[in-house]
Order: C-alpha cells, then sequence, then structure tokens
C-alpha cells in the first residue's frame, strides 16, 4: 500500500458512522429509483392530475422566483451597502425564514393576508382581492419562504464586492442608479444566478407554507409536493412519478450550481 | 485634445481619524503637479478628495469658476469632470476595453453606436486600437494602464488625476507608460495631479512638484530644485542625498552641524538655520589621513554597511557626521573597503550646498 493511502485510511469509529451517514441520505433516494414505475412513466407523468400539478409547480415556482429578484436584489443592496441604523435587526429578521419551520410561515401568512387578517380586510374591503386558497397565495407562501435564498447570496456578494468599480464608475460620471445597473449588479452576477436557482428549487419543493396558506385544490393550489403527498394514499406510482421528476430537477440544479455557479461566486 | 483652460485650486482639510491632511495649492492648465510623499502621507486622499470620492471636512476646490466644494456645495463625484486613473486601473471586469472606454459616454445619455465610435476613436488615437476587443483579464500590467488613461480621457475631464500610475507595473513596463504618459499628458490641456512616490517618475512626468509629509506640505517646487535642495530627511533619501541640518556661520562659510562635525559649503545665505545637502557621490574614500589634498572637509568615519546598486557601491558611514557615500566597485576591492573598516571622507567644500532651512515644520506655523 502506498505511503498516501495509509495515511488516508480512515479510524473505524469514523468510518463507521460515516459509511451510515452516507447509507442514510442517499439509500431512500435510491429507493425512489428502484421502485419508479419506468414503464409507465410516460403515462403516468401525462394524467390530467399530475400534469396540472407539474404546471402549476413550474408556474408559481418561476413567479415567486421573479418577484423575489425584483424585491430581493434591491432589498439586498440596501442591508450590504446602505449604512442606516437598524439593519442589523433587519438583516436578522429578514433571514429568518430559512430557520422557520415553513407551517409556521403559512399561519403567520394566514393572519395577515388572510379575509381577516391585518392587511388582507384591506385588500378584500377596498380591492376586493382574496388571497388564501388560490393560485396567488401559493406564489406568495413560495416567495416568503424562497426569497430568503437569494437575499443572502446576493447580499453577501454585494458586501464583497470591490466598491472601486463603483468609485471608477462614479468619477466616469455615472450617477447611482446607472452605477448599480451597469457595474454593482453585472458584477454580482454569479451570485444572482446562484441565488435565483437555489430560491427556485426552494420554491419548487415548498410544502408547509403552502398547505397551511393555500390549501389544497387540485389545478389551483395542488403544486407537486401537495401532489406527492396526496397521492400517496390513492396512487402509490403518480406519486412516485412525481417524486421522480421533483428528484430529477433538484439533481440538475445541484449539478448546474457545483459544476459553474457556485464555484464562479466563489472566485469572483 | 480635451482638458480645461482653467486652473485647479485647492485649498482644504480632510479629517480621518487622528489623521489629518491639510494643503493648499493651484495648477495651471497644462501643467502636471507632482504630489511626492511617503506611503500615509495623505496623497491618495488629496487625489480622492479631488475626484469626489472623498468630502474636505473644510476648505474649497474650484477649478476655473466651477465651485467642486465649497463652504456649502459639494458636487458629487459624477457630476465633476475629473478624470481618474487609479492605482489599480479598476477596468470594468465584466466589460471589454472598447466599453469600458465607452462607459463614460453611455452615461452620459449616449447611445451605444455612438459611445463605441467614441470609444474606437479614443482608443485608436492613444494606439490602442487593437485591445478593443479584449477584457481586462487579458491584458499586461501596462496595457491596462494605458487603457486606464483612455477610459480617463475619454470623460472629457477638466482636470486628469493619476494615481501611482506606474506602482504595479514591472520595470520593463514602466519605462513604456512613462514613454506613453509623458506623451499623452503633455498633450491634455488641463490641469494634471500626479501623485507618485517614485522620485524618477515624478522628476519625468512633473512640472512642479510638492511633497507632502504626514498630512502637510513640506517643500513645493520644480523638481531640479527639489532634488538640489530637499527640503526634508524623506526627500533627501528618495533623492540619494546626503542632508544635514545645522547652523551657517557666515564669516567663514562653515556649518555648524545639529548631530556634530563641521562641513565648509558653498553659500550665499547670510547665516543662520540651513539644510547642508551632498551628493554621495561627491564624497571621496580613503583608507588613511589624506594629506595631500585640498578639500577642507576631511573626517573619519567606520562603514556601517554596504549596498550594491547598479553600477556602484553605496557606504553607509558612521562618524561625524554619519554620510552615505558612492564608490565604484573597483575602489572597494582596491581599497579592501569592508563593514566595519575605518575610513577618511573628504569633500569639496563646492559640492556642499547649503540653503535656508524652510521646513519648520507647517504643522506650527499652522497651530
Amino acid at each position: 500500500m502506498s505511503r498516501a493511502a495509509s495515511r488516508g485510511r480512515t479510524p473505524w469509529p469514523l468510518g463507521v458512522p460515516a459509511v451510515l451517514g452516507a447509507l442514510l441520505l442517499v439509500l431512500p433516494l435510491a429507493g425512489v429509483l428502484v421502485r419508479a414505475p419506468w414503464r409507465g412513466l410516460s403515462d403516468i407523468v401525462r394524467t390530467p392530475a399530475v400534469l396540472d400539478a407539474l404546471l402549476l409547480s413550474l408556474y408559481s415556482a418561476t413567479l415567486a422566483t421573479g418577484i423575489s429578484i425584483a424585491l430581493g436584489v434591491p432589498l439586498a443592496y440596501v442591508l450590504a451597502r446602505s449604512t442606516v441604523p437598524g439593519l442589523r435587526l433587519l438583516r436578522a429578521l429578514v433571514t429568518l425564514p430559512l430557520v422557520l419551520p415553513p407551517v409556521v410561515g403559512g399561519v403567520a401568512l394566514l393572519l395577515v393576508m388572510g379575509r381577516n387578517g391585518l392587511v388582507g380586510q384591506y385588500l378584500d374591503a377596498w380591492f376586493g382581492i382574496t388571497l388564501p386558497f388560490t393560485t396567488n397565495a401559493v406564489v406568495l407562501a413560495e416567495t416568503f419562504v424562497a426569497m430568503p435564498f437569494l437575499v443572502v447570496a446576493v447580499e453577501g456578494a454585494f458586501r464583497s464586492a470591490d466598491q472601486g468599480y463603483d468609485e471608477a464608475a462614479a468619477t466616469l460620471g455615472a450617477g447611482r442608479l446607472t452605477v448599480f445597473w451597469r457595474v454593482s449588479l453585472p458584477l454580482i452576477r454569479p451570485a444572482l444566478v446562484a441565488g435565483s436557482v437555489l430560491c427556485w428549487a426552494r420554491a419548487l419543493g415548498e410544502f408547509g407554507a403552502t398547505v397551511t396558506f393555500a390549501g389544497n385544490l387540485p389545478g389551483v393550489t395542488q403544486t407537486m409536493p401537495l401532489a406527492v403527498y396526496l397521492q400517496m394514499e390513492t396512487d402509490p406510482d403518480a406519486a412516485l412519478a412525481l417524486s421522480l421528476v421533483l428528484l430529477a430537477v433538484s439533481v440538475t440544479v445541484l449539478f448546474a450550481l457545483r459544476g459553474r455557479w457556485v464555484n464562479a461566486a466563489g472566485a469572483a | 485634445m480635451s482638458g480645461s483652460d482653467a486652473r485647479l485650486r485647492f485649498d482644504g482639510t480632510v479629517r480621518r481619524g487622528s489623521f489629518e491632511l491639510g494643503v493648499a495649492f493651484s495648477v495651471g492648465p497644462g501643467e502636471v503637479l507632482g504630489v511626492l510623499g511617503p506611503n500615509g502621507a495623505g496623497k491618495s486622499t488629496l487625489l480622492r478628495a479631488i475626484a469626489g470620492l472623498e468630502e474636505l471636512s473644510a476648505g474649497t476646490i474650484e477649478i476655473g469658476d466651477h465651485v467642486w466644494q465649497g463652504p456649502d456645495a459639494f458636487l458629487a463625484s459624477e457630476r465633476r469632470r475629473a478624470g481618474v486613473v487609479f492605482q489599480d486601473y479598476r477596468l470594468f471586469p465584466h466589460l471589454d476595453v472598447r466599453d469600458n472606454v465607452a462607459f463614460a459616454a453611455r452615461s452620459g445619455g449616449a447611445g451605444r453606436v455612438a459611445s463605441r465610435a467614441l470609444a474606437t476613436e479614443w482608443l485608436a488615437r492613444l494606439g490602442l486600437g487593437a485591445l478593443a476587443g479584449r477584457r481586462p483579464h487579458q491584458l499586461s500590467g501596462g496595457q491596462a494602464q494605458r487603457v486606464a488613461l483612455a477610459r480617463a480621457l475619454a470623460r472629457d475631464p477638466e482636470v486628469l488625476l493619476l494615481d501611482e500610475p506606474m506602482a504595479a507595473l514591472d520595470a520593463g513596463a514602466r519605462i513604456d507608460v512613462r514613454t506613453f504618459l509623458r506623451e499623452h499628458l503633455a498633450e491634455f490641456g488641463g490641469p494634471v495631479v500626479l501623485v507618485t512616490h517614485d522620485p524618477l517618475e515624478a522628476m519625468v512626468l512633473a512640472d512642479r512638484l510638492l511633497v507632502i509629509e504626514g498630512g502637510r506640505l513640506v517643500q513645493e517646487g520644480p523638481p531640479a530644485e527639489v532634488a538640489q535642495r530637499p527640503a526634508s530627511p524623506y526627500v533627501a533619501h528618495l533623492m540619494g542625498l546626503n542632508l544635514w541640518a545645522g547652523v551657517l556661520d557666515p564669516s567663514d562659510g562653515s556649518v555648524e552641524l545639529d548631530e556634530g562635525g563641521r562641513l565648509s559649503v558653498a553659500t550665499r545665505s547670510p547665516g543662520g538655520r540651513v539644510l547642508v545637502s551632498l551628493r554621495p557621490s561627491a564624497i571621496t574614500v580613503h583608507t588613511e589621513w589624506p594629506e595631500h589634498t585640498s578639500t577642507r572637509n576631511v573626517w573619519e568615519g567606520t562603514i556601517a554597511d554596504m549596498e550594491l546598486l547598479a553600477d556602484r557601491v553605496r557606504l553607509q558611514v558612521r562618524g561625524v557626521p554619519s554620510a552615505l557615500v558612492d564608490v565604484t566597485p573597483g575602489a572597494v576591492s582596491e581599497l579592501a573597503l569592508d563593514v566595519g573598516g575605518r575610513v577618511w571622507l573628504s569633500a569639496k567644500a563646492t559640492e556642499a550646498v547649503a540653503y535656508p532651512d524652510g521646513s519648520r515644520s507647517p504643522a506650527e506655523e499652522r497651530n
């Protein structure tokens, strides 16, 4: 045995739990692959119930990501660059949904945005808008849960970006907004892409907040994770097929992030 | 070319923590002012204040009759027409060379096509056309430096500010860029402020020098004068000169040095506090008392250190006074000079230049 190999040998009290840990993470996924109804897969995915959930998931996750970018990037910029007092507290609050159980987020959304909620009652009275149990509620719940992922990634990038470029742009006659659009934002693009992908993946898998705030109406609020959960009772094959789709998306996202964006963001 | 025919006037202070920069000067159109000083002297702060990246605590910055900063006015950086070449260039990494140079025009509201055409023109004028499609990371240091100048000039600035333009370059590129800068700074018609700590750069490029130490103006004058009559040990060291302070006795033209010893000098000063400068190469080394010399300045010392420079050996001789002495490598072996050896130094009175000591700390005068 070569010297390098013997030095790399792991003592068994560490090796055994390591193997068990890896099995614990990998085995269930392998199970999905083994038990998946490969032969009937294309038929199952094309059934209306499954297709509805799939399309609704793609629609709402993409919209939630769009909203997260539109609101989250400016928020990240303010958190990173502003000198207004109280930002530390705001930063902590904004990232709270990262660790908050999503179902609690759903309850909170219901309390605020529900028909009798703090904000919801006025939306209803003034604009005739009711959010709960609509597709918009799905989007809102997903945004609530997923936006912090984007904010954290982008804020870190804004914070560590070399502000010398912003200064150079200012000496070249660019106003603050021009500097943001033409220098600050392009410079953090790798982090923005990575953050958006993470955000989208998180939104796609959202369950707790969605089911609490938006309910589980097929075709309206029943996204893929909800459909998986429900189909397990009635049609396990459909549940497996949907799980497989979600797994494939996750693996793709993981490889995309590992391969290019995360490394690029790290190097930038 | 561009630039303004207005004079840049600076009279202000910048306070940052316990550090305070306080200087006053002006630069005429077409004039290159070299700002020399050790690290932390406040040179870059001065440049940033002119560019509007740093606000004065008090004072004014004016170009012609435009007030860039005054008692109740602060013009934002993007509204001052100050072209800045940063020490680290700061070319935008996500844009190619042409778009970097086109940036100012684009920010000014010009269209993409018009801006690029303008940028192409500037690149051609500076002989950089071949680099137009490259990204900054594909440029050598010298190329990046030139592109940075092109970008600053394309801003159509009233004032050009250069921060240590050659600090990050290797020796070969330095010579090229120096030639390049000399040519194009001369074409630029407005005031130029060039910050540097490289005396050669300052000598070659600047029409006038400003020496700053610890945020204070120490000396101001044409490069040749600063080189011959350094007003502080820092400048003397920079210029590679011996500098001693002392009191001139006008009756016999000799100076009683503060650190001990007495030197006969050439001077027309009426007496009083003076600085005496002496080139290291103007001092002769002997290994025994030089009996057959007509020079009046002969003193004894011990070699404390030896350093091989390009074509000569610099000795640090400890004595009364201590001195830097340059000799040829041949002389070192001929005279068997070595650290710890005892030597006698001689220098002609005509080589020792004495001039009034005007360097009494400006801080004291202000307060």
